[in-house]
Protein backbone atom coordinates (compact mmCIF):
# COMPACT_ATOMS: atom_id res chain seq x y z
CA UNK A 1 0.00 0.00 0.00
CA UNK A 2 0.94 3.20 -0.67
CA UNK A 3 2.87 5.18 1.92
CA UNK A 4 1.48 8.75 1.70
CA UNK A 5 -2.11 7.47 1.70
CA UNK A 6 -4.25 9.80 4.31
CA UNK A 7 -6.17 7.18 4.70
CA UNK A 8 -3.20 5.27 6.98
CA UNK A 9 -1.30 6.07 9.68
CA UNK A 10 2.57 5.18 9.40
CA UNK A 11 2.10 1.75 10.61
CA UNK A 12 -0.87 1.02 8.06
CA UNK A 13 -3.82 1.28 10.24
CA UNK A 14 -6.91 3.16 9.67
CA UNK A 15 -6.95 6.63 10.33
CA UNK A 16 -9.29 8.16 7.87
CA UNK A 17 -12.12 6.61 6.14
CA UNK A 18 -12.57 8.50 2.99
CA UNK A 19 -12.65 6.64 0.16
CA UNK A 20 -12.87 3.08 -1.10
CA UNK A 21 -10.35 3.41 -3.87
CA UNK A 22 -6.96 3.21 -2.14
CA UNK A 23 -7.58 0.99 0.15
CA UNK A 24 -6.23 -3.05 0.12
CA UNK A 25 -8.36 -6.26 0.38
CA UNK A 26 -7.23 -7.68 3.52
CA UNK A 27 -8.39 -4.01 4.86
CA UNK A 28 -11.60 -4.65 3.67
CA UNK A 29 -12.08 -7.66 4.67
CA UNK A 30 -11.06 -6.67 8.17
CA UNK A 31 -14.01 -4.15 7.95
CA UNK A 32 -16.60 -6.97 7.09
CA UNK A 33 -14.76 -9.33 9.55
CA UNK A 34 -15.41 -6.50 12.61
CA UNK A 35 -18.78 -5.83 11.21
CA UNK A 36 -19.67 -9.21 11.76
CA UNK A 37 -19.20 -9.28 15.53
CA UNK A 38 -21.07 -5.62 15.52
CA UNK A 39 -24.11 -6.98 14.01
CA UNK A 40 -24.45 -9.04 17.45
CA UNK A 41 -25.15 -6.12 19.42
CA UNK A 42 -27.67 -4.58 18.30
CA UNK A 43 -29.77 -8.24 19.03
CA UNK A 44 -28.41 -8.11 22.96
CA UNK A 45 -31.00 -6.90 25.99
CA UNK A 46 -28.28 -3.90 26.18
CA UNK A 47 -27.71 -2.49 22.40
CA UNK A 48 -24.36 -1.00 23.80
CA UNK A 49 -20.85 -1.84 24.18
CA UNK A 50 -18.32 0.89 26.19
CA UNK A 51 -15.43 0.92 23.21
CA UNK A 52 -15.81 4.44 22.11
CA UNK A 53 -16.73 5.85 25.79
CA UNK A 54 -15.92 9.27 26.14
CA UNK A 55 -15.24 10.13 22.45
CA UNK A 56 -17.06 13.01 21.00
CA UNK A 57 -18.21 12.65 17.85
CA UNK A 58 -19.80 15.33 15.16
CA UNK A 59 -22.00 14.67 12.51
CA UNK A 60 -20.97 17.58 10.30
CA UNK A 61 -23.72 17.49 7.55
CA UNK A 62 -23.39 20.29 4.84
CA UNK A 63 -26.01 18.59 2.67
CA UNK A 64 -29.47 16.65 3.89
CA UNK A 65 -29.59 13.12 4.98
CA UNK A 66 -31.24 11.26 7.19
CA UNK A 67 -30.74 7.75 7.09
CA UNK A 68 -27.17 7.97 7.01
CA UNK A 69 -26.94 10.62 9.29
CA UNK A 70 -29.14 8.37 11.88
CA UNK A 71 -27.90 5.32 11.26
CA UNK A 72 -24.44 6.97 12.14
CA UNK A 73 -25.71 8.56 15.25
CA UNK A 74 -27.26 4.99 16.32
CA UNK A 75 -23.94 3.36 15.57
CA UNK A 76 -21.81 6.21 17.78
CA UNK A 77 -24.58 5.73 20.27
CA UNK A 78 -23.78 1.63 20.79
CA UNK A 79 -20.18 2.03 20.79
CA UNK A 80 -20.94 4.92 23.73
CA UNK A 81 -19.92 7.70 22.33
CA UNK A 82 -21.60 11.05 22.63
CA UNK A 83 -22.58 12.37 19.31
CA UNK A 84 -23.18 16.03 18.46
CA UNK A 85 -25.33 16.87 15.27
CA UNK A 86 -24.73 19.67 13.48
CA UNK A 87 -26.65 20.51 10.42
CA UNK A 88 -24.19 22.83 9.24
CA UNK A 89 -26.55 24.10 6.00
CA UNK A 90 -27.98 26.12 8.56
CA UNK A 91 -25.62 26.88 11.01
CA UNK A 92 -22.56 29.54 11.62
CA UNK A 93 -21.59 28.78 7.38
CA UNK A 94 -24.94 30.88 6.20
CA UNK A 95 -23.83 33.40 8.62
CA UNK A 96 -20.35 33.67 7.06
CA UNK A 97 -18.12 31.41 9.10
CA UNK A 98 -15.75 30.06 6.95
CA UNK A 99 -14.93 26.16 7.27
CA UNK A 100 -11.69 26.06 8.42
CA UNK A 101 -13.39 28.10 11.24
CA UNK A 102 -16.07 25.76 12.21
CA UNK A 103 -13.61 23.06 12.11
CA UNK A 104 -11.26 24.70 14.46
CA UNK A 105 -14.20 25.47 17.16
CA UNK A 106 -15.31 21.90 16.95
CA UNK A 107 -11.81 21.07 17.58
CA UNK A 108 -12.06 23.68 20.48
CA UNK A 109 -14.67 21.56 21.88
CA UNK A 110 -12.51 18.39 21.90
CA UNK A 111 -14.03 16.37 19.25
CA UNK A 112 -12.20 13.24 18.78
CA UNK A 113 -14.36 12.48 14.95
CA UNK A 114 -15.61 14.19 12.13
CA UNK A 115 -18.47 12.63 10.22
CA UNK A 116 -19.07 14.52 6.66
CA UNK A 117 -21.58 14.69 4.07
CA UNK A 118 -20.57 17.31 1.44
CA UNK A 119 -21.71 18.05 -2.35
CA UNK A 120 -18.21 18.81 -3.46
CA UNK A 121 -16.03 15.90 -4.72
CA UNK A 122 -12.98 15.72 -2.36
CA UNK A 123 -14.72 17.61 0.75
CA UNK A 124 -13.90 15.09 3.52
CA UNK A 125 -10.25 14.74 1.84
CA UNK A 126 -9.62 18.35 1.99
CA UNK A 127 -11.43 18.21 6.09
CA UNK A 128 -9.17 15.40 6.82
CA UNK A 129 -5.64 17.19 5.64
CA UNK A 130 -6.88 20.27 7.76
CA UNK A 131 -8.08 18.95 11.01
CA UNK A 132 -6.07 18.62 14.11
CA UNK A 133 -3.23 15.31 14.39
CA UNK A 134 -5.90 13.45 16.82
CA UNK A 135 -8.96 14.16 14.91
CA UNK A 136 -10.26 10.87 12.24
CA UNK A 137 -12.69 12.12 9.88
CA UNK A 138 -15.06 9.29 7.88
CA UNK A 139 -16.69 10.71 4.72
CA UNK A 140 -20.39 10.01 4.59
CA UNK A 141 -20.63 10.86 1.16
CA UNK A 142 -18.68 13.44 -0.83
CA UNK A 143 -20.30 15.17 -4.03
CA UNK A 144 -20.16 12.07 -6.93
CA UNK A 145 -17.27 11.11 -5.99
CA UNK A 146 -17.37 8.45 -2.95
CA UNK A 147 -19.61 7.06 -0.49
CA UNK A 148 -17.62 4.51 1.27
CA UNK A 149 -19.26 2.91 4.14
CA UNK A 150 -22.28 2.96 1.81
CA UNK A 151 -19.96 0.44 -0.51
CA UNK A 152 -19.05 -1.18 2.84
CA UNK A 153 -22.63 -2.00 4.07
CA UNK A 154 -23.30 -3.33 0.59
CA UNK A 155 -20.18 -5.48 0.38
CA UNK A 156 -21.05 -6.59 3.69
CA UNK A 157 -24.93 -7.72 2.68
CA UNK A 158 -23.74 -9.22 -0.30
CA UNK A 159 -21.27 -11.34 1.31
CA UNK A 160 -24.02 -12.63 4.36
CA UNK A 161 -26.05 -13.74 0.77
CA UNK A 162 -23.45 -14.94 -1.80
CA UNK A 163 -20.29 -15.75 0.74
CA UNK A 164 -17.28 -16.09 -2.61
CA UNK A 165 -16.97 -12.48 -4.43
CA UNK A 166 -14.79 -14.18 -6.94
CA UNK A 167 -17.89 -15.97 -8.46
CA UNK A 168 -20.42 -12.93 -8.37
CA UNK A 169 -21.72 -11.15 -11.50
CA UNK A 170 -22.65 -7.64 -10.13
CA UNK A 171 -24.75 -5.36 -12.12
CA UNK A 172 -25.43 -1.48 -10.76
CA UNK A 173 -28.69 -0.13 -12.41
CA UNK A 174 -29.39 3.70 -13.36
CA UNK A 175 -27.94 6.64 -12.98
CA UNK A 176 -24.27 6.16 -12.15
CA UNK A 177 -23.31 9.45 -13.80
CA UNK A 178 -24.39 11.32 -10.39
CA UNK A 179 -23.71 7.93 -8.12
CA UNK A 180 -21.26 8.60 -5.54
CA UNK A 181 -22.60 5.29 -4.43
CA UNK A 182 -21.94 3.26 -7.93
CA UNK A 183 -18.57 4.59 -7.74
CA UNK A 184 -17.68 2.89 -4.33
CA UNK A 185 -19.26 -0.30 -5.08
CA UNK A 186 -17.18 -0.24 -8.20
CA UNK A 187 -13.88 0.18 -6.46
CA UNK A 188 -15.51 -2.18 -3.41
CA UNK A 189 -15.99 -4.77 -6.03
CA UNK A 190 -13.15 -4.91 -7.71
CA UNK A 191 -10.60 -4.64 -5.11
CA UNK A 192 -12.95 -7.47 -3.42
CA UNK A 193 -12.23 -9.29 -6.46
CA UNK A 194 -15.95 -9.86 -8.32
CA UNK A 195 -15.67 -11.79 -11.68
CA UNK A 196 -17.74 -9.06 -13.14
CA UNK A 197 -18.87 -5.57 -12.72
CA UNK A 198 -21.76 -4.75 -14.76
CA UNK A 199 -23.07 -0.81 -15.55
CA UNK A 200 -26.41 -0.62 -16.53
CA UNK A 201 -28.07 2.76 -17.86
CA UNK A 202 -29.29 5.68 -20.27
CA UNK A 203 -26.10 6.95 -22.73
CA UNK A 204 -26.94 10.19 -20.51
CA UNK A 205 -26.51 8.81 -17.16
CA UNK A 206 -23.35 6.89 -17.48
CA UNK A 207 -19.98 8.70 -17.56
CA UNK A 208 -17.87 8.58 -20.74
CA UNK A 209 -14.98 7.25 -19.16
CA UNK A 210 -16.20 4.34 -16.85
CA UNK A 211 -15.01 1.60 -18.63
CA UNK A 212 -11.60 2.44 -17.04
CA UNK A 213 -12.68 1.24 -14.00
CA UNK A 214 -13.02 -2.19 -15.66
CA UNK A 215 -16.85 -2.71 -15.59
CA UNK A 216 -18.84 -3.58 -18.62
CA UNK A 217 -21.60 -1.18 -19.82
CA UNK A 218 -24.95 -2.20 -20.86
CA UNK A 219 -27.73 -0.08 -22.01
CA UNK A 220 -30.84 -2.44 -22.23
CA UNK A 221 -31.69 -3.69 -19.46
CA UNK A 222 -32.77 -7.51 -20.33
CA UNK A 223 -29.53 -7.79 -21.39
CA UNK A 224 -27.19 -6.28 -18.73
CA UNK A 225 -29.56 -8.46 -15.91
CA UNK A 226 -28.77 -11.85 -17.87
CA UNK A 227 -27.24 -14.36 -15.14
CA UNK A 228 -26.20 -11.98 -12.74
CA UNK A 229 -26.01 -12.39 -8.87
CA UNK A 230 -26.48 -9.27 -7.70
CA UNK A 231 -28.51 -6.14 -8.66
CA UNK A 232 -27.16 -2.95 -6.72
CA UNK A 233 -30.21 -0.32 -8.08
CA UNK A 234 -29.26 3.53 -7.65
CA UNK A 235 -32.14 6.15 -7.02
CA UNK A 236 -32.39 8.19 -9.92
CA UNK A 237 -31.19 11.73 -7.95
CA UNK A 238 -33.61 14.31 -9.40
CA UNK A 239 -32.02 17.11 -7.52
CA UNK A 240 -28.86 16.50 -9.00
CA UNK A 241 -30.17 17.08 -12.87
CA UNK A 242 -29.14 19.77 -14.24
CA UNK A 243 -30.04 19.79 -18.06
CA UNK A 244 -32.54 17.42 -20.08
CA UNK A 245 -30.61 14.26 -19.26
CA UNK A 246 -33.77 12.14 -18.72
CA UNK A 247 -37.04 11.77 -21.10
CA UNK A 248 -39.51 11.75 -18.39
CA UNK A 249 -39.69 9.48 -15.36
CA UNK A 250 -42.29 7.13 -16.75
CA UNK A 251 -40.50 6.98 -19.98
CA UNK A 252 -37.37 5.94 -17.65
CA UNK A 253 -39.57 3.66 -15.65
CA UNK A 254 -40.77 2.11 -18.95
CA UNK A 255 -36.72 1.35 -19.81
CA UNK A 256 -34.72 1.02 -16.63
CA UNK A 257 -37.24 0.20 -13.93
CA UNK A 258 -36.47 -2.99 -12.21
CA UNK A 259 -39.99 -5.14 -12.38
CA UNK A 260 -40.28 -8.52 -11.61
CA UNK A 261 -40.71 -9.32 -15.18
CA UNK A 262 -36.83 -8.08 -16.02
CA UNK A 263 -35.70 -9.47 -12.94
CA UNK A 264 -36.41 -12.83 -14.56
CA UNK A 265 -33.23 -12.55 -16.43
CA UNK A 266 -31.14 -12.73 -13.52
CA UNK A 267 -30.15 -15.93 -11.56
CA UNK A 268 -33.18 -17.45 -9.67
CA UNK A 269 -30.87 -16.20 -6.60
CA UNK A 270 -30.42 -12.94 -7.30
CA UNK A 271 -30.48 -10.34 -4.09
CA UNK A 272 -31.92 -7.09 -5.33
CA UNK A 273 -30.37 -3.78 -3.09
CA UNK A 274 -31.08 -0.35 -3.34
CA UNK A 275 -28.95 2.68 -1.06
CA UNK A 276 -32.32 4.15 -0.74
CA UNK A 277 -34.24 6.23 -0.04
CA UNK A 278 -36.64 4.76 -2.87
CA UNK A 279 -38.77 6.15 -5.54
CA UNK A 280 -41.24 3.67 -6.12
CA UNK A 281 -42.32 3.66 -9.78
CA UNK A 282 -39.65 5.52 -11.25
CA UNK A 283 -36.56 2.95 -10.65
CA UNK A 284 -37.88 0.28 -9.12
CA UNK A 285 -41.68 -1.35 -8.92
CA UNK A 286 -43.34 -1.91 -5.09
CA UNK A 287 -43.44 -5.65 -6.44
CA UNK A 288 -39.52 -6.20 -6.58
CA UNK A 289 -38.61 -3.18 -3.72
CA UNK A 290 -41.39 -5.51 -1.35
CA UNK A 291 -40.37 -8.85 -2.70
CA UNK A 292 -38.54 -11.79 -1.95
CA UNK A 293 -35.40 -10.59 -3.69
CA UNK A 294 -35.39 -7.56 -1.73
CA UNK A 295 -32.63 -6.94 0.59
CA UNK A 296 -33.04 -3.52 1.41
CA UNK A 297 -34.00 -3.52 4.55
CA UNK A 298 -31.17 -5.66 5.72
CA UNK A 299 -28.73 -3.38 4.14
CA UNK A 300 -29.83 -0.99 6.54
CA UNK A 301 -29.63 -2.82 9.77
CA UNK A 302 -25.90 -3.77 8.04
CA UNK A 303 -25.00 -0.17 8.07
CA UNK A 304 -25.18 0.49 10.99
CA UNK A 305 -22.85 -2.62 12.17
CA UNK A 306 -20.16 -1.68 9.54
CA UNK A 307 -20.62 1.98 10.94
CA UNK A 308 -19.93 0.78 14.06
CA UNK A 309 -16.47 -1.22 12.64
CA UNK A 310 -15.21 2.01 11.01
CA UNK A 311 -15.61 3.76 13.50
CA UNK A 312 -13.73 1.91 16.01
CA UNK A 313 -11.19 1.11 13.67
CA UNK A 314 -10.07 4.94 13.08
CA UNK A 315 -10.21 5.67 16.91
CA UNK A 316 -8.89 2.78 17.99
CA UNK A 317 -6.66 1.60 14.82
CA UNK A 318 -6.13 -1.90 14.42
CA UNK A 319 -3.26 -3.92 15.72
CA UNK A 320 -2.44 -4.86 12.32
CA UNK A 321 -3.59 -3.35 8.91
CA UNK A 322 -3.94 -6.48 6.89
CA UNK A 323 -6.28 -8.52 9.31
CA UNK A 324 -4.36 -11.67 9.04
CA UNK A 325 -5.85 -14.05 11.31
CA UNK A 326 -3.77 -17.46 13.12
CA UNK B 1 11.59 -24.26 29.05
CA UNK B 2 8.65 -26.51 29.13
CA UNK B 3 7.90 -28.35 32.01
CA UNK B 4 5.70 -30.71 30.62
CA UNK B 5 2.02 -29.90 32.71
CA UNK B 6 -0.54 -32.26 32.18
CA UNK B 7 -3.48 -29.85 31.26
CA UNK B 8 -5.79 -33.12 30.90
CA UNK B 9 -5.17 -34.28 34.47
CA UNK B 10 -5.50 -30.47 35.71
CA UNK B 11 -8.70 -30.36 33.61
CA UNK B 12 -10.24 -33.96 35.39
CA UNK B 13 -9.37 -32.45 38.99
CA UNK B 14 -10.91 -28.70 37.73
CA UNK B 15 -14.33 -30.12 36.81
CA UNK B 16 -14.27 -32.39 40.21
CA UNK B 17 -13.50 -29.10 42.36
CA UNK B 18 -16.22 -27.50 40.33
CA UNK B 19 -18.60 -29.87 41.26
CA UNK B 20 -17.43 -29.56 44.81
CA UNK B 21 -17.56 -25.84 45.03
CA UNK B 22 -21.20 -26.00 43.06
CA UNK B 23 -22.60 -28.29 46.11
CA UNK B 24 -21.25 -26.56 48.68
CA UNK B 25 -22.44 -23.04 47.29
CA UNK B 26 -26.07 -24.85 46.46
CA UNK B 27 -26.08 -23.61 42.98
CA UNK B 28 -28.47 -26.44 41.08
CA UNK B 29 -27.90 -25.63 37.60
CA UNK B 30 -24.20 -23.74 36.76
CA UNK B 31 -24.36 -22.09 33.29
CA UNK B 32 -20.66 -22.55 31.95
CA UNK B 33 -19.28 -19.20 30.06
CA UNK B 34 -15.68 -19.45 28.48
CA UNK B 35 -13.69 -16.23 27.50
CA UNK B 36 -12.60 -16.72 23.73
CA UNK B 37 -10.17 -18.08 22.79
CA UNK B 38 -7.91 -20.19 25.36
CA UNK B 39 -10.51 -20.16 28.19
CA UNK B 40 -13.68 -21.67 25.27
CA UNK B 41 -11.28 -24.53 25.08
CA UNK B 42 -11.18 -25.09 28.33
CA UNK B 43 -14.38 -24.52 29.19
CA UNK B 44 -15.91 -27.05 26.61
CA UNK B 45 -13.71 -29.86 28.23
CA UNK B 46 -15.48 -29.04 31.81
CA UNK B 47 -18.71 -28.99 30.15
CA UNK B 48 -17.99 -31.83 28.76
CA UNK B 49 -16.91 -33.60 31.54
CA UNK B 50 -19.34 -32.04 33.71
CA UNK B 51 -22.67 -32.72 31.31
CA UNK B 52 -24.05 -29.56 32.01
CA UNK B 53 -27.26 -29.58 30.04
CA UNK B 54 -27.76 -25.53 29.10
CA UNK B 55 -25.52 -24.95 25.69
CA UNK B 56 -21.83 -23.25 26.12
CA UNK B 57 -21.26 -19.42 26.36
CA UNK B 58 -18.67 -17.67 24.41
CA UNK B 59 -18.11 -14.21 26.03
CA UNK B 60 -15.43 -12.38 23.58
CA UNK B 61 -14.29 -9.29 25.04
CA UNK B 62 -12.76 -7.47 22.46
CA UNK B 63 -15.57 -4.87 22.82
CA UNK B 64 -15.02 -4.46 26.58
CA UNK B 65 -11.11 -4.38 26.59
CA UNK B 66 -9.73 -1.17 28.83
CA UNK B 67 -6.82 -0.89 26.46
CA UNK B 68 -8.47 -0.65 23.30
CA UNK B 69 -7.23 3.22 22.64
CA UNK B 70 -3.56 1.84 23.07
CA UNK B 71 -3.89 -1.11 20.28
CA UNK B 72 -7.04 -0.86 18.99
CA UNK B 73 -10.02 -3.27 17.91
CA UNK B 74 -8.94 -6.82 18.60
CA UNK B 75 -8.05 -8.52 14.99
CA UNK B 76 -9.75 -11.70 16.15
CA UNK B 77 -12.75 -10.67 17.28
CA UNK B 78 -15.46 -13.02 17.01
CA UNK B 79 -19.28 -12.72 18.43
CA UNK B 80 -19.91 -13.81 22.02
CA UNK B 81 -22.57 -16.46 22.16
CA UNK B 82 -24.75 -16.26 24.74
CA UNK B 83 -28.46 -17.91 23.94
CA UNK B 84 -29.44 -18.84 27.15
CA UNK B 85 -30.80 -16.24 29.49
CA UNK B 86 -28.01 -15.03 32.04
CA UNK B 87 -30.85 -13.32 34.13
CA UNK B 88 -30.78 -15.32 37.88
CA UNK B 89 -28.31 -17.69 36.94
CA UNK B 90 -25.17 -19.24 38.55
CA UNK B 91 -22.57 -18.50 36.24
CA UNK B 92 -19.12 -20.39 35.90
CA UNK B 93 -16.71 -18.33 34.13
CA UNK B 94 -13.83 -19.90 32.52
CA UNK B 95 -10.36 -19.05 31.22
CA UNK B 96 -7.15 -20.46 30.78
CA UNK B 97 -4.63 -17.60 32.28
CA UNK B 98 -5.14 -15.69 35.07
CA UNK B 99 -3.08 -12.47 35.34
CA UNK B 100 -3.21 -8.56 35.38
CA UNK B 101 -7.10 -9.74 36.15
CA UNK B 102 -8.64 -7.02 33.46
CA UNK B 103 -9.57 -9.29 31.18
CA UNK B 104 -12.03 -10.71 34.26
CA UNK B 105 -13.01 -7.23 34.50
CA UNK B 106 -14.18 -6.96 31.11
CA UNK B 107 -15.67 -10.21 30.78
CA UNK B 108 -18.33 -9.40 34.33
CA UNK B 109 -19.36 -6.35 32.50
CA UNK B 110 -20.26 -7.81 29.49
CA UNK B 111 -22.04 -10.37 31.20
CA UNK B 112 -23.81 -8.16 32.91
CA UNK B 113 -24.70 -6.29 29.40
CA UNK B 114 -26.53 -9.76 28.90
CA UNK B 115 -28.59 -9.97 32.04
CA UNK B 116 -28.07 -10.08 35.51
CA UNK B 117 -26.95 -13.57 36.93
CA UNK B 118 -27.31 -15.04 40.58
CA UNK B 119 -23.36 -15.08 40.91
CA UNK B 120 -20.39 -15.75 39.03
CA UNK B 121 -17.33 -18.13 40.15
CA UNK B 122 -14.31 -17.58 38.66
CA UNK B 123 -12.40 -20.96 37.03
CA UNK B 124 -8.84 -20.35 35.74
CA UNK B 125 -6.53 -23.37 34.50
CA UNK B 126 -3.49 -21.46 35.07
CA UNK B 127 -3.13 -19.14 37.67
CA UNK B 128 0.21 -16.87 37.28
CA UNK B 129 1.17 -13.47 39.24
CA UNK B 130 0.81 -9.79 38.16
CA UNK B 131 -2.46 -9.09 39.10
CA UNK B 132 -3.58 -5.42 38.92
CA UNK B 133 -7.09 -5.81 40.07
CA UNK B 134 -8.71 -7.33 43.26
CA UNK B 135 -9.76 -10.26 41.41
CA UNK B 136 -9.26 -14.18 42.52
CA UNK B 137 -10.26 -17.63 41.16
CA UNK B 138 -12.63 -19.79 43.01
CA UNK B 139 -11.71 -22.83 40.88
CA UNK B 140 -7.65 -23.22 39.88
CA UNK B 141 -6.15 -25.86 37.52
CA UNK B 142 -2.28 -24.85 38.60
CA UNK B 143 -0.38 -22.01 40.09
CA UNK B 144 2.47 -21.56 37.86
CA UNK B 145 5.75 -18.89 38.94
CA UNK B 146 7.10 -16.63 36.48
CA UNK B 147 10.53 -14.88 35.96
CA UNK B 148 9.87 -11.09 34.90
CA UNK B 149 9.42 -10.79 31.46
CA UNK B 150 7.62 -14.27 30.98
CA UNK B 151 4.37 -14.79 29.56
CA UNK B 152 1.92 -17.64 29.51
CA UNK B 153 -0.01 -18.30 26.60
CA UNK B 154 -2.23 -21.60 25.95
CA UNK B 155 -1.98 -23.50 22.65
CA UNK B 156 -5.12 -25.22 21.22
CA UNK B 157 -7.35 -26.32 20.90
CA UNK B 158 -5.99 -30.08 20.23
CA UNK B 159 -4.07 -30.92 21.81
CA UNK B 160 -3.83 -27.83 24.40
CA UNK B 161 -0.35 -27.19 25.59
CA UNK B 162 1.02 -24.06 27.81
CA UNK B 163 3.62 -22.39 26.34
CA UNK B 164 6.33 -19.63 28.24
CA UNK B 165 7.49 -17.23 25.98
CA UNK B 166 10.05 -14.34 27.36
CA UNK B 167 8.39 -10.89 26.01
CA UNK B 168 9.54 -7.70 25.64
Amino acid sequence: MTGNNIQLDKSGNLKHFLSIEGLDQPLLQTILDHAESFATVGERPVKKVPLLRGKTIANLFFEPSTRTRTTFELAAKRLSADILNLNISTMATSKGEILSDTLHTLEAMHCDMFVVRHANSGAAHYIASQVAQHISVINAGDGRHEHPTQAMLDMFTIRQHKKDFKKLSVAIVGDVLHSRVARSNIHALNVLGANQVRIIGPHTLIPKDIEKLGVHVYHEMDKGLENVDVVIMLRLQRERMKGALLPTENEYFQRYGLTNERLENAKSDVIVMHPGPINRGVEIDSDVADGEHSVILQQVSHGIAIRMAIMSMVMGGTSESGGIKN
Amino acid sequence: MNKEINIESLIDNMANEIRTHCEDLKYKKPLMIGIQRGGVWVATRLHHKLGYKDPLGELNIAFYRDDFSKIGVHPEVKPSKLSTNIDDRDVILVDDVLHTGRTIRAAMNEIFDFGRPASISLVILIERSGRELPIQADVIGKTITLKQGEHAKLSGPEPMALEIKKTG
